[in-house]
């Protein structure tokens, strides 16, 4: 009884787990007010571009910070 | 009761890694739409046999805004020889879209999805991406972003659908 309970728990923590990731998906098309550039953390534009590069050479790493490309989900 | 708890985490599991939506690939026939446009509907149906460019837009893409005249240059150039140029919009709010075509004025074919039911059966994975579908209604492209270095190519695989030689 005390197994049947607990997996009947653990199934259901699973599921509220990814409970959100489906109704929170963002599509492409969707991205709107996401895609606007106040929805960044820097607020220049040049000097967010600088950091990135810093970024992209130093860390070897790049993307996922707000909307990639013109601020608009592409690239 | 092992059999019960493995089928139920396996759906647990599938809840969480949610569905993801097929793309539109190279050689499948293009899904069908039928949206209202600037003109009247605007049926993917009613290009039975031609040439089409799909575009999707929308007026908070800034690679878009560029997209625009390029596509008016295709449209006058190749129109005559059998393209036809369908953008459709995928603006939520009816406005922006209209705000945004008064300022780049689009001499091609307009539609509006507003619900983006179009996207999704494309399942398109940035903005803006262009579907290029041949006279047979199969897809011929399908591409993602727009880049000045990039339309050389694109004008390309429209020559090429339309079978002109370079």
């Amino acid at each position: 009884m005390k197994t049947i309970l607990l997996g009947v728990m653990a199934v259901v923590g699973l599921t509220l787990l990814g409970g959100c990731s489906t109704l929170g998906q963002v599509s492409p098309w969707e991205k709107n007010n996401l895609a606007k550039p106040e929805m960044t953390f820097g607020g220049d534009p040049l000097d967010e571009r600088f950091v990135q590069h810093i970024y992209g050479s130093k860390e070897n790493s790049s993307g996922g910070y707000g909307v990639g490309g013109g601020g608009c989900g592409c690239n | 009761m092992k059999k019960i708890s493995s089928k139920v985490a396996a759906m647990a599991l599938a809840g969480i890694l949610g569905l993801p939506a097929l793309a539109v690939e190279v050689g499948q026939a293009a899904p069908d739409f039928d949206l209202p446009g600037g003109k009247g509907a605007v049926k993917l149906s009613d290009y039975k046999g031609k040439v089409v460019y799909v575009d999707f837009w929308a007026s908070w893409c800034g690679p878009c805004k560029q997209s625009f005249p390029w596509m008016n240059d295709m449209q006058s150039r190749y129109s005559g020889k059998g393209l036809n140029l369908v953008a459709v919009n995928v603006d939520q709010k009816a406005e922006e879209a209209q705000t945004f075509l008064k300022d780049n004025a689009a001499k091609f074919t307009v539609a509006f999805d507003q619900a983006g039911k179009t996207p999704k059966a494309y399942a398109i994975k940035g903005m803006p991406t262009s579907v290029l579908i041949g006279a047979d209604g199969k897809v011929l492209m399908v591409h993602s972003g727009f880049k000045e270095e990039q339309r050389d190519e694109l004008e390309k695989q429209i020559k090429q659908a339309l079978n002109l030689k370079d």
